[in-house]
């Protein structure tokens, strides 16, 4: 799960790491009356789940609180458009008004799991505000790694190692490690799978702190972090994901026309596979899971039906657990009450596979069987081109 | 012979008296699997439907000399039950749990290591030795004992290729699903050296996915280690970045961990790749006839 830069701040802060003051203002108003508590110079920065928000104008300075509401004026309400959002980009709801900083330094510390290693790692690197993707792949000497104990975690050594990687020296190296010591403390406490302070730096009156900040949470963990849970903010979500998400199915929105349902992750990775392989494309990520009900599979049906790119739908299943005459069951039911009118292939294996097929057969439905995975993606994407 | 289980094994299900544990532990025995019965901590000493509950795993492998946990508690609690399985000396784990904190994953990893203990999964179907035995949630009937290993990342797509496989009159020596978690018990390379080492076994058929490096490791220990003929394919050719594709473990990030990499490195490794999951069992039946 991601959440917002000043979501991610507020953490930070609960943990003792140094963040510029601020708040977050939803109106040009409240970003008037922000900058004006701040005083000075304040920056505007646009809140969306989606970094290089600089480029697309989605930051900006200004002098004095007349400013900051203008700034707030631009940036609320625009779809902002940066490398990593969609093209059509996506609308801003809020924006973070803080005090400028003066800064002498731009560094960067993360912390990520190393799947390599099963275990976390904390990298720092004294080219922060860059992007570190490009750091590593020119310069990657410069950047830093620890790797800490699986059990035992970030020991002092290490975060002193780091910082003095990081060419901190005298109080700057104390406020150093301890930063980097109280991210970890975040990291492991509140099971992020990632925490990335970029640029971390060195305002021109001595202090460490970071200036900007991306938390993601382990989704696996939610039920014991009641109150991460609670930051998710659903508009920065596709719509039909957020409604899949509801009822426990794995649905991700794709470019394609070919709706997909399939029972197991891994199946359905290979069903968008085949279907691109057929010449097609797939509309979806769909993934009803090992023991779909009778209900569930109407909401996937609904679900991924109601998405207006998709021309035709592949259902591929191999029923171990979910049996087939359920299935197809499920699969009759959703389509007499939706009234779906597109055209259906069907692809069954495994577990009363004969019963299930007589049964689509028998109910007067407009459904194609399919021998195998190829003959379905073939007769699915034929089926989608010819409605296209 | 095959890898790990067989028709000595000797399964505790952890989690017995829930209903996926119930279910499956019952799947098992029908199978012909030796399920000794379960343990759910409080109802020590009660039967259900059928096996004995021990409160502890210890007492359970004292009673009845355990060889294999099987474990289907819920995600809170997975990882504890993963170290009480090790702790009480049993060797092997096998955890079907999805969802289990990545976190916990790290800690207990590290826990399993420094014991004699195995650990598969978490997030996995399970292993078979076809005939001998199911130990998992995979639908017994579609495997046949035969001569092919396979190891996997994901559930349902292993049943796909072992469906494809029997259909083939082609059987199979063990089928390991390693699980779709970042971080897991056993890796790919883990079971390719013991496909490796298997006389039973003539020829693997490993199926990655995107994320992670496991398969890239996996087609250096086959480049250096490997006499068998390896099939690999590789599931998410076309996942975006950036999304996790059902699977914690399944996301390309950084521009790493994508299915091209993937498939260069075993191709590189002299391992037979299979661009359509649809040919997986064709091919092995080709490498198999060589």
């Amino acid at each position: 799960m991601k959440v917002h830069e000043y979501q991610a701040k507020a953490l930070l802060r609960e943990f003792a790491v140094g963040v510029p003051r601020g708040e977050v203002a939803e109106t040009a108003a409240q970003a008037r009356t922000v900058a004006e508590r701040m005083g000075g110079r304040v920056v505007v920065k646009a809140q969306v789940h989606a970094g290089g928000r600089g480029k697309g104008g989605g930051i900006k300075l200004a002098a004095d609180a007349a400013g900051a509401e203008a700034a707030a004026e631009q940036i609320i309400g625009m779809r902002l458009k940066t490398p990593q959002t969609p093209p059509e980009g996506i609308e801003v709801h809020s924006v973070l008004v803080e005090e400028a900083s003066a800064i002498e330094r731009e560094l960067y510390v993360s912390i990520t799991l190393d799947r390599a290693r099963s275990t976390d790692v904390v990298m720092a690197s004294a080219a922060g505000g860059m992007d570190i993707e490009e750091v590593a792949a020119r310069t990657p000497e410069k950047i830093f790694r620890e790797w800490t104990h699986p059990a035992l975690g970030l020991a002092d050594f290490q975060a002193r190692r780091l910082a003095f990687a990081l060419g901190l020296a005298g109080d700057q190296l104390k406020q150093g490690v301890a930063l980097i010591r109280n991210l970890f403390r975040l990291y492991v406490a509140k099971d992020c799978s990632l925490v990335e302070v970029n640029p971390l730096v060195v305002t021109k009156d001595g202090r460490v702190l970071a200036l900007d900040a991306k938390v993601n949470f382990d989704d696996n963990a939610l039920f014991r972090h009641q109150d991460v849970a609670a930051l998710r903010d659903v508009r920065e979500e596709a719509p039909l994901d957020v409604e899949a998400s509801k009822y426990g199915l794995n649905y991700i929105k794709l470019d394609g026309n070919v709706g997909c349902m399939v029972n197991g992750a891994g199946l359905a990775m290979a069903t968008m596979d085949i279907v691109k392989l057929a010449g097609g494309a797939p509309a979806n990520f769909l993934d009803v899971g090992g023991g779909a009900s009778p209900g569930q599979i109407e909401n996937a049906f609904r679900i991924l039906s109601s998405d207006p790119s998709v021309k035709a739908v592949f259902i591929n299943v191999f029923g171990g657990i979910l049996r087939c005459d359920r299935l197809a069951e499920g699969v009759i039911a959703a389509i007499k009450k939706l009234g779906l009118r597109l055209p259906v292939v069907v692809r069954m294996e495994g577990t009363n596979v004969e019963l299930g097929k007589k049964m689509l057969a028998e109910s007067g439905l407009l459904l194609t069987n399919a021998d195998d995975m190829g003959d379905g993606a073939r007769k699915a994407v034929a089926a989608a081109r010819g409605a296209a | 012979m095959s890898i790990l289980v067989d028709r000595l094994t000797r399964v505790l299900v952890q989690g017995i008296t829930g209903r996926e544990g119930a279910f499956h532990a019952a799947r098992c025995r029908e199978y012909g699997t030796t399920v000794v019965g379960g343990v759910t901590p409080g109802k020590g000493g009660t039967r259900h439907e059928g096996f004995p509950v021990w409160n502890t795993v210890a007492e359970a492998v004292a009673a009845e000399g355990v060889t294999c946990a099987l474990i289907f508690v819920p995600p809170p609690a997975a990882a504890d039950a993963i170290m009480e399985a090790a702790s009480a000396g049993v060797p092997l784990v096998v955890c079907i749990t999805e969802g289990v904190p990545v976190g916990d994953m790290v800690r207990v990893k590290h826990f399993v290591a420094g014991t004699p203990s195995r650990l598969i999964g978490p997030n996995c179907p399970g292993i078979i030795t076809p005939g001998q035995a199911k130990i998992g949630i995979m639908p017994g009937h579609i495997h046949r004992p035969g001569p092919v290993g396979v190891v996997s990342r994901s559930g349902t797509l292993t049943y796909e290729v072992v469906g494809q496989l029997t259909g083939r009159d082609i059987g199979q020596s063990t089928c390991v699903g390693i699980g779709g978690d970042p971080v897991n018990g056993t890796s790919f390379v883990d079971v390719l050296r013991l496909f490796n080492d298997d006389p039973e076994t003539r020829a693997i058929m490993m199926i990655g996915e995107i994320g992670g490096t496991a398969e890239e490791e996996a087609a250096a220990y086959i480049a250096e280690r490997v006499k068998k003929p390896v099939v690999a394919f590789i599931c998410g050719q076309t996942a975006p970045p950036g999304r996790r594709m059902g699977h914690a473990g399944a996301i390309i990030a950084g521009g790493r961990g994508t299915a091209a990499e993937k498939m260069k490195a075993l191709e590189g490794a002299g391992a037979t790749l299979v661009r359509s999951p649809a040919d997986m069992g064709e091919t092995v039946a080709k490498v198999i006839a060589r």
